[in-house]
């Protein structure tokens, strides 16, 4: 017996651990799968924060207004709106069915105590700022007024009345993000702070949350109680997270995802022939740049060396031959497709890559660098081969055309942004910017000075006067003028060095229909169903 | 015994400690924190977001607090995945990974056992070198060199198990990442097993009991088998430590949704709470399973106990 004793504890050892071994329980209805790149931090709006938090919560949840799937913005929670003339006060129609996953109907008072809640400094939110333009908002987040006082109301059952400080034409697009949904009060008094759990979260979107395996998997199934229930053709999603993209990738070919959330950046060509027209490709509302550091030397008060460092790169080779995956190289800081919006280029943009280079070494030496002088600087990024291919292209291009002497270096990224932010060390550093609505504030406010994602520290009191006086317009093509000018000094002063625009990359699945290209990349998932299979 | 216990476990409290102090420090050391990010927080929203996490305290403070909650068995909520605590993610992510690692260890006392048990009985032969020359590359080869390439060979040519970790494929699922798992220690084993093995069948004892008439089967498994072990008993502890380090590039590379994954993530991230809690947790499972590892090598041999 004694010496069946370690042959008996090894059976149980593995008998144990093969336990664990049961497949996930079957799915029922018409369920689609789709990849995220990571967990949400949460799915209490207030908290959250990334961009595949918001794709969850637009599932989940519903604001004021939407989008379709091409990007245009539609109705949702609203039915109708209205604007004053001075467009400083916005009437938001709710529609009377409307309901929450339980059953209850969402009233306008719903939509006040989630704003509120956002702007409460004891919320701690991410977005609190977002609605800075409404009414006492900026006190309340900086504690000097209570979270009441918010200039958002509901003056009945079915009616909420949003007042601005400040005329804003954007402000209609920030109603479809998560931060402004709607909060059921009781609810919320009921769960405390733990309220986004499987179970416990109640709702007003398409779909309602059902189960959460943290690092696995996020259940969703259909709403019954949503307004728009007839329309949704998926009785339920669930987003598989998968952290890495050739995992990812592999997954979708064997077929257990019908959508992901992005693809690998390999050879674009060999996919591309793979998948055909399973790869999605969208231009997408981001910018990828390098900044100088504008509080220090060599790039402090030098704006001669900065516009020949960005004129003596080839952006047309570098998008298409570097990148290579439809990104479109950037001449301006607002990327092209942005509502009522026409970006300024720079004025080297008609030239050819051979006279840019010309006058960059012209400027080049009349800042007093030469072959004996060579200007010399560090350009950091975050470690990664995508970005270790592109700053080795650009550090060739700048010793080929300048002889600059760039020395590459990379950290991880909570390095980087910690010296970004400290603007001590860096000179030039890589960096990107993807817009928060479909608007050119997005992308120009972040080179204000008052900023803190101001990473290469502008201060430009001709830029800060433009922006100023678009902020008080309201008229919208005299707001237009003002921005694109404002555009138009910034580029001049070369701050950045603008070098492509993000693209949105999907692999879809045939079956899935209703999937549009739009550039914000919002894919909600009652747009989508699956026919049957081909 | 029990005195010998005793004062084990009471020699692993400052142990404990000195690893959370380290541990805290070392984090808080790394640049960056937990809510830094390309969109920058502004000023107002960031301070009370500091607030709200004590992040403005200073450190000693911060450090007691979370002693204190420690002391209550509250790890703290999770920085970054802020509807969760951290005790429900390690919770929820542990039992995977001990499922890896524990399938992991039999299959490496296993195999590793048996092949080092073969390479001694049979010594000197092709048998003992092909087993030795496996086992050099076992330990020689990095996990993240050949698990790639077995992903590569089995899931993406032969089609014959899955490539990632996939919610339908059941137990197959586990094979790949097992295998690559147990691989260094299976390596280590045999040699070890080999070893001692060689040396306890050419003892005394072992002579007499073959001259008795004895089959060569029953002789190692009677009488060569429990002390040629215990060199591979005392490698146990550090090999659990090996696994436990080991199994996060695994779950990395194969995208398994466990522990060491989220200490990974908890890293990157800045999650200070993650990390440390995963820390605490790694540190008192190998503190309390080198402590049975002694234990069992003080029942299996007198000698030590009486020390």
């Amino acid at each position: 017996m004694k010496s069946m004793l370690p042959a008996l504890l090894f059976v149980v050892m593995i008998a144990a651990a093969l336990s664990g071994c049961l497949g996930d329980a079957p799915d029922s209805g018409v369920v689609l799968q789709r990849g995220l790149p990571s967990d949400p931090e949460s799915l209490d709006q207030h908290k959250a924060r990334s961009t595949q938090a918001a794709e969850v919560l637009r599932d989940i949840g519903e604001g004021l207004v939407g989008y379709s799937a091409t990007g245009a913005l539609i109705p949702a929670a609203a039915e109708r709106w209205d604007a004053s003339e001075d467009g400083l006060t916005y009437t938001f129609h709710l529609r009377p069915e409307a309901r929450w996953s339980n059953g209850e109907p969402l009233t306008a008072a719903h939509f006040v105590f989630g704003m509120r809640r956002l702007v409460t400094p004891a919320t701690a939110a991410f977005y609190a700022n977002l609605l800075d333009a409404v009414v006492n908002a900026p006190e309340i987040v900086a504690g000097s007024k209570p979270p009441e006082s918010l200039g958002i109301e509901a003056t009945d059952e079915l009616t909420l009345v949003v007042r601005l400080a400040r005329p804003t034409p954007y402000i209609l697009r920030l109603f479809s993000h998560p931060s402004t949904f709607p909060l059921h009060p009781e609810f919320a008094a009921q769960h405390g702070d733990s309220f986004a759990r499987p179970g416990n979260l109640l709702s007003n979107g398409a779909f309602v949350l059902d189960a959460w395996v943290p690092g696995s998997i996020i259940a969703l199934r259909r709403n019954e109680h949503y307004w728009n229930n007839e329309k949704t053709a998926l009785d339920g999603v669930n987003y598989h997270v998968a952290v890495q993209g050739a995992a990812e990738l592999n997954r979708y070919r064997a077929g257990e995802l019908h959508i992901t959330s992005t693809v690998p950046p390999d050879n674009f060509a060999d996919v591309r022939a793979q998948f055909g027209s399973e790869l999605r490709i969208a231009p997408y509302l981001g910018i990828y740049y390098y900044g100088f550091n504008l509080a220090k030397p060599p790039f402090k008060d030098n704006p001669a060396v900065r516009q020949a460092l960005s004129m003596a790169i080839d952006r047309e080779a570098l998008a298409r031959q570097v990148v290579g995956w439809g990104e479109s190289p950037a001449y301006s800081w607002v990327p092209p497709g942005v509502n009522n919006y026409e970006p300024t280029v720079f004025s080297f943009a008609s030239l050819t890559q051979e006279e840019r280079n010309r006058l960059a070494r012209r400027l080049y030496k009349e800042a007093g660098y030469s072959e004996e002088n060579p200007l010399r600087f560090e350009l950091r990024y975050n470690t990664s081969d995508w970005h270790t291919k592109i700053a080795v292209a650009i550090q060739s291009m700048w010793s080929e055309v300048l002889g600059v002497e760039a020395t590459l270096i990379n950290e991880e990224f909570q390095v980087l942004l910690a010296n970004m932010r400290d603007a001590e060390v860096t000179q030039v550093f890589r960096a990107s910017w993807i817009g928060d609505y479909d608007d050119a504030h997005t992308f120009l406010s972040v080179l204000r000075a008052g900023s803190a994602s101001n990473m290469p520290r502008y201060a430009d009191d001709d830029f800060e006067s433009l922006m100023q006086r678009a902020a008080d317009q309201v008229d919208l093509n005299r707001r237009k003028l003002y921005l694109e000018e404002a555009e138009r000094v910034m580029l001049a002063d070369h701050p950045v060095i603008p070098l492509y625009f993000f693209v949105s990359k999907h692999l879809v699945r045939p079956e899935v229909r209703g999937w549009g290209d739009n550039v914000l990349d919002y894919h909600y998932s009652q747009h989508l169903s699956l026919s049957a299979a081909d | 015994m029990l005195r010998y216990t005793l004062l084990r476990v009471l020699g692993a409290i400052p142990t404990l400690l000195l690893v959370i102090a380290l541990a805290f420090l070392m984090v808080h050391a790394a640049p960056g924190g937990p809510f830094d990010d390309e969109r920058a927080l502004p000023g107002d929203v960031a301070a009370n977001i500091e607030r709200a996490y004590h992040l403005d305290e200073a450190l000693p403070k911060q450090f007691a607090r979370y002693l204190s909650g420690l002391v209550r068995g509250d790890l703290g909520p999770s920085y970054r995945y802020r509807d969760y605590t951290v005790s429900e993610l390690v919770s929820a992510s542990f039992p995977l990974s001990m499922q890896l690692g524990a399938l992991a260890m039999a299959l490496a006392i296993a195999v590793g056992v048996s092949a080092g048990t073969f390479a001694a009985l049979k010594q000197g032969s092709y048998l003992d070198r092909w087993v030795m020359a496996f086992s050099m590359t076992g330990i020689s080869i990095p996990v993240f060199v050949f698990a790639p390439v077995l992903v590569l060979l089995f899931a993406v040519k032969l089609q014959w198990l899955p490539a990632g970790w996939s919610s339908t494929a059941g137990a197959s699922r586990l094979v790949l990442p097992v295998i690559t798992l147990a691989l260094p220690q299976i390596a280590y084993i045999a040699r070890l097993t080999r070893a001692s093995m060689i040396d306890v069948l050419s003892r005394d004892f072992i002579r007499t009991a073959r001259a008795q008439g004895l089959s060569t089967f029953t002789v190692v498994r009677l009488h060569a088998l429990k002390p040629a072990m215990l060199p591979v008993l005392s490698y146990m502890g550090p090999a659990i430590a090996a696994i436990l380090t080991g199994s996060v590039v695994v779950e990395e590379i194969f995208g398994i949704p466990g522990l060491g994954q989220f200490f990974v993530r908890g890293a990157l991230n800045r999650d200070y709470t993650l990390v440390l809690g995963i820390v605490v947790f790694y540190a008192t499972l190998i503190i309390f399973l080198n402590l049975i590892v002694d234990v069992l090598y003080g029942a299996i041999d007198p000698r030590v106990r009486h020390r």
